[in-house]
């Protein structure tokens, strides 16, 4: 749990994070909230040359709400969405969520950017922020791109980041209705066995517009449209949960770990997304 | 005299003496971070090791590379087998009568077994060197299931190739360590035969951990112009440390000082000695320097001792109407690539014999083999005396299958069995004399404060709305009576490594009536330094604020056996009560000298000897202590001090009764602690506030142990439970409220009466986890399941019971 050594940068422009990264290629690594990458540092299965510490660029801090317009920056800590008093009101699905990662040590330290941009599959951010519908700024040496977090996760550890970009912002739009994060784990701290994310709108007795995606039960966060389709112009009763849980289950991948085998897995990924439905139309 | 009487109480309450929940004195330095712990030492120039750890199970060590690592500015040395072998040092005993590679010789039997040891100017350079030493491996077939083990070709121990016999008797295969058997086998056999009713299971107790909060490690400075050796490190038995290492080195003991200083957490862990004990210590003679050696949490949870990993197969017998007649138990102890079990000597399977648990069982036998594999060595008594949570869970869970055998409650089926008040002393079938106990007071007790009858309605309620389909939750009530077996122990039977487990203390009161005790054991967080001074304090009346405990240096300390199975209390607690007596009876003189009367006319009260029938006239023992430093007093020699060695007669008993509520998803596999009541008898109580922490604390480990925690391999011996993401350590979150409740019936042949608690509840509080979740599932058909209930395996439970539709 020694890492081997390393040249450390903090650069205060976002600007100079993209020199160092041009200048050093595949030797650099750019650290958020480090709660992944310096654990694989320790254990040496990344060999990072130069770390560049983001803390101290004032453009990737802060949560900016614009009406119905909601930017949040890539440095903006956990701890921070679940305190934020007016994205509690916008889109209350990432305190909810928030709330459910790590524990609030890390949290205080783990940035809502690094969850989303390490590619991980068992971060939470990455499949709530598909079923938000969110996009994400990318800056690279030639200027900024934006990338939909529903097109953004190729396999685990793959994004559509290239190694010389930094992700720099996440926008999408207040939520209205229901919603609900449902996750099981094993203990504080750990990833999910399973997890979901639901929002659901209402137009009188039926669901006016659905959105579930899943945590950790393939190599990258799953949106199911299909899930979504299942729900729409629906009452929501036991049948069309029933129908969305399936079509949901139809999408994802999981593989067997510590946490259990496949067939666990799904039984499993079943009964969160059914209970993550119920309670985000409850909401609705 | 009524006027005395809230002097009385002011003088007692100052003492914070035995019964009083004084608060820990060591809290003050651990909660502002100012322990003192091994890696908090730093010496000048002090270096730094690290080890190179074999990434297979199983293997032959076909070379050993170093050359690109000592070519590494700030690299000293790379030791290997062939550096220690002229020091006959790249082997060591182990405390079972096995012997243990220090650094791989020839071979690797488990994954991050230690194969060289590198030792550089910091800690950095020490890791970048590790990565530098190329070590050529030749994969062999790997054994982790001891059934197999016992059948297969393969052999593992090639350096005992032609033994047949080992420490404890005959080998009957190559991997096959001892058979050790107590009790009367052909009794037992027939009672077996002629029972009206026999329950038949295995119970297997899983792999797992002690994890203490802090790793071993150690810090050896060899000085060369006094010969000395120093060592500090992470010892629950320090003294022992020091003559296994005079042995070992060939250095006198008087030249060898062994230090434990803060220990952050034991549970059995510290018990023995580790390759990087040996290694610091080689290093540091071989270069002139301290040198220190700290293993990290995965080197920790991979290879230092691991517990449990017993597969009991149990037969018990009993009438239609449900007496126990007899119960057969047989054990494959899977002990890893070495015998390592920390046990008293001729003990090879430990206390696992007080398996007939708190019920009085006319005949019974015991057979225990012992099984090599490529797993990491150990089997140390994780917060329990030796393999006595083994034992109570064997025991608790047998009598749960002879329930549903039977179709009778278990609370009855156990009140029916219990030994009784009377019987006490009793002898067991297996040979142990059970110094004292109220079993049928406590159960009532226990059944009575969670209204058990109430408890049972509404499960059965519960059942029935589940299959009406209203519930997916499940209620299981686990119920559990343990008796234990902790404080090793008389000398005649029990030593470790030739050394009698007895314990010591030695006292020095100070002339202005102060004092310092100095003990044997050593704490690693059971608060020793608050409750011994109020054992002293009640013992010579001075009061315990005024009492300094020291524990750990062997160059101040008088020689003991350590901290570990309980034994700190029901040994060390005893040494200091005698210690405190022959103060005291000194004292008893010069107070009679003091006061110009005869020795035996006055007697001792609270905090100072009073003339019988005269108690205005009195000497406090503040007066008496300084009138031991300066009066010349006929045929007493100056000074007030006392040692005293006690080889306890017996073990004590504790017992307890335990009952968990708990909820279990069916769908999910989750599950959740409604209520658990705790009853623990410890005998006398030193300290209540003290005895709530051990019992939340050992609790919390055995909520630990059957909920989630395990060591796990898969077939090539990978272990795949190597970090604390995948080794279940709860937090707050997942910890369950505790009632905590009591009863007391002191241990007969304790000077005090106190019998120890510190393991009691992990003892008891694993049966009492697991049993309710069998017991939800028992009127689905469950009789038995393996631990650790995690989500999937719960969920498997429920599977397979066809509880998912």
């Amino acid at each position: 749990m020694i890492p081997a050594a390393f040249e450390y940068h903090r650069p205060s422009e976002i600007g100079a994070a993209l020199d160092l990264l041009q200048t050093h290629g595949d030797e650099a690594r750019v650290l958020a909230g480090g709660h992944s990458l310096i654990p694989m540092m320790k254990l040496r299965m990344a060999a990072i040359e130069h770390l560049i510490d983001l803390r101290d660029i004032a453009d990737l801090r802060g949560i900016h709400i614009d009406g119905t317009r909601i930017r949040i920056g890539a440095m903006v800590t956990q701890a921070e969405l679940i305190t934020h008093e007016g994205l509690a009101s916008a889109a209350p699905i990432l305190r909810e969520a928030a709330l459910q990662i790590a524990d609030p040590q890390v949290r205080y330290m783990g940035t809502v950017g690094g969850n989303v941009a390490n590619g991980d599959p068992g971060n939470d951010m990455p499949g709530l922020m598909q079923a938000l519908g969110a996009e994400f700024d990318l800056a690279g040496p030639s200027g900024t791109r934006t990338v939909a977090a529903r097109d953004f996760y190729e396999a685990a550890y793959m994004t559509a980041r290239e190694d010389d970009e930094i992700l720099t912002a996440i926008r999408f739009d207040a939520t209205t209705g229901g919603f609900a994060y449902e996750k099981q784990k094993r203990k504080i701290g750990d990833y999910a066995t399973a997890a979901a994310a639901v929002l659901i709108t209402r137009d009188g007795d039926s669901v006016a517009t659905a959105s579930v995606a899943m945590t950790n039960l393939a190599d990258t966060p799953i949106w199911s449209q299909a899930a979504a389709d299942a729900l729409t112009g629906t009452t929501c009763d036991a049948h069309a949960i029933r129908a969305a849980t399936d079509a949901a289950l139809a999408d994802i991948d999981p593989t067997e770990d510590n946490r259990g085998p496949v067939e666990f897995k799904r039984h499993v990924a079943g009964i969160i997304i059914s209970r993550a439905i119920a309670r985000a139309w409850s909401r609705a | 005299m009524n006027d005395m009487t809230p002097d009385r109480d002011d003088r007692i309450a100052n003492l914070k003496g035995m019964g009083c929940a004084r608060k820990r004195v060591e809290d003050v330095r651990f909660t502002q971070g100012k322990g003192n712990y091994v890696d908090d030492i730093k010496l000048a120039g002090m270096l730094h090791g690290d080890f190179v750890r074999s990434p297979y199970a199983h293997a032959r060590v076909k070379s050993i590379n170093a050359e690109a690592a000592l070519a590494l500015p700030g690299v000293i040395a790379v030791l290997t087998a062939k550096d220690l072998e002229p020091l006959n040092l790249h082997w060591m005993p182990t405390l079972a009568g096995d012997k243990q590679m220090v650094l791989a010789d020839g071979k690797v039997l488990f994954q991050g077994q230690e194969v060289a040891f590198v030792v550089a100017e910091d800690r950095y350079i020490a890791a970048d060197a590790v990565e530098l030493v190329e070590v050529e491996y030749e994969a062999l077939p790997v054994l982790t299931d001891p059934f197999a083990a016992l059948e297969s070709d393969v052999v593992l121990r090639e350096d005992l190739a032609g033994q047949d016999s080992g420490a404890h008797g005959p080998r009957r295969h190559h991997n096959h360590i001892f058979l050790w058997e107590e009790g009367d086998k052909d009794a037992t056999e027939q009672v077996l035969d002629s029972a009206e009713v026999v329950a038949e299971e295995m119970v297997y107790y899983h792999r797992t951990h002690p994890c203490p909060l802090e790793t071993c490690g150690s810090v050896a400075s060899m000085d060369k112009v006094n010969g000395k050796l120093t060592l500090w490190g992470t010892f629950q038995a320090p003294h022992v440390v020091r003559t296994v290492a005079s042995l070992l080195s060939g250095i006198e003991e008087h030249n060898i000082r062994v230090v434990s200083p803060d220990i952050g957490g034991g549970f059995g862990n510290k018990v023995g000695v580790y390759p990087g004990y040996v290694c610091s210590i080689v290093a540091s003679i071989v270069t002139g320097r301290p040198v220190k050696w700290v293993e990290d949490r995965m080197e920790n949870l991979m290879a230092t001792a691991f517990a449990r990993d017993y597969w009991m197969k149990g037969k018990i017998a009993a009438t239609k109407d449900g007496k126990i007649t007899g119960l057969w138990c047989h054990v494959t102890a899977d002990h890893g690539a070495f015998d390592a079990c920390a046990d008293p000597t001729k003990f090879p399977a430990g206390f696992f014999h007080i398996c007939t648990g708190s019920y009085d069982i006319p005949v019974a036998y015991v057979g225990v083999d012992g099984v090599y594999t490529n797993k990491a060595p150990g089997g140390v008594a994780y917060r329990c005396s030796f393999r006595v949570t083994e034992a109570a869970y064997f025991i608790e869970r047998m009598i749960e299958v002879l329930a549903i055998e039977l179709g009778m409650d278990a609370a009855e089926l156990r009140a029916k069995n219990f030994i009784r008040a009377d019987q006490f002393p009793y002898t067991s079938a297996l040979g142990w004399e059970y110094d004292s106990g109220d079993y049928h007071t406590a159960w009532t007790k226990a059944l009575d404060a969670v209204d058990y009858p109430g408890l049972r309605r509404e499960q059965a309620e519960r059942v029935a709305a589940f299959n009406r389909g209203e519930t997916r939750k499940l209620m299981g009530i686990g119920l559990t009576h343990f008796t234990e077996i902790v404080g090793a122990g008389p000398v005649k039977n029990c030593d470790i490594l030739g050394m009698g487990m007895f314990d010591s203390c030695e006292i020095r009161i100070h002339p202005t009536g102060s004092a310092i005790a100095r003990l044997g054991t050593i704490s690693q967080g059971q608060g020793h330094a608050t409750t011994f001074a109020q054992i002293l304090a009640t013992e010579i009346g001075i009061p315990a604020d005024s009492i300094t405990i020291e524990e750990g240096d062997t160059d101040t300390a008088p020689y003991g056996l350590g901290t570990y199975g309980s034994r700190s209390t029901p040994v060390a607690g005893a040494a200091t009560a005698m210690a405190g007596r022959k103060i005291r009876a000194k004292a008893q003189m010069i107070a009679a000298y003091l006061l110009e009367v005869h020795d035996n006319d006055v007697e001792f009260d609270i905090d100072r000897f009073v003339v019988k029938g005269a108690p205005e006239r009195f000497k406090t023992m503040k007066e008496i202590a300084y009138a031991a430093y300066n009066q010349a007093i006929p045929g007493l020699e100056p000074g007030l001090e006392a040692v005293s060695y006690y080889d306890p007669p017996n073990m004590t008993y504790p017992f307890g009764a335990y009952i968990c509520v708990m909820e279990v998803d069916v769908d999910t596999g989750e599950h959740e602690i409604r209520q658990f009541y705790a009853l623990d008898d410890c005998g006398t109580r030193i300290n209540p506030m003290v005895i709530e922490g051990q019992v939340h604390g050992g609790l919390t480990e055995a909520l630990a142990i059957a909920m989630g925690q395990e060591i796990a391999y898969d077939d090539m011996g990978n272990c795949k439970t190597g970090t604390l993401m995948d080794f279940f350590l709860p937090t707050a979150w997942e910890t369950p409220h505790y009632t905590t409740d009591h009863t007391e019936t002191p241990s007969p042949h304790h000077p005090i009466g106190a019998k120890g608690v510190g393991e009691s509840p992990n003892v008891g509080g694993v049966p009492a986890f697991s049993n309710a979740v069998h017991d939800a599932f028992r009127a689905f058909g469950l009789r038995q399941s393996h631990m650790p209930h995690d989500h999937w395996r719960i969920w498997k439970i429920a599977n397979q019971l066809g509880l998912h539709g």
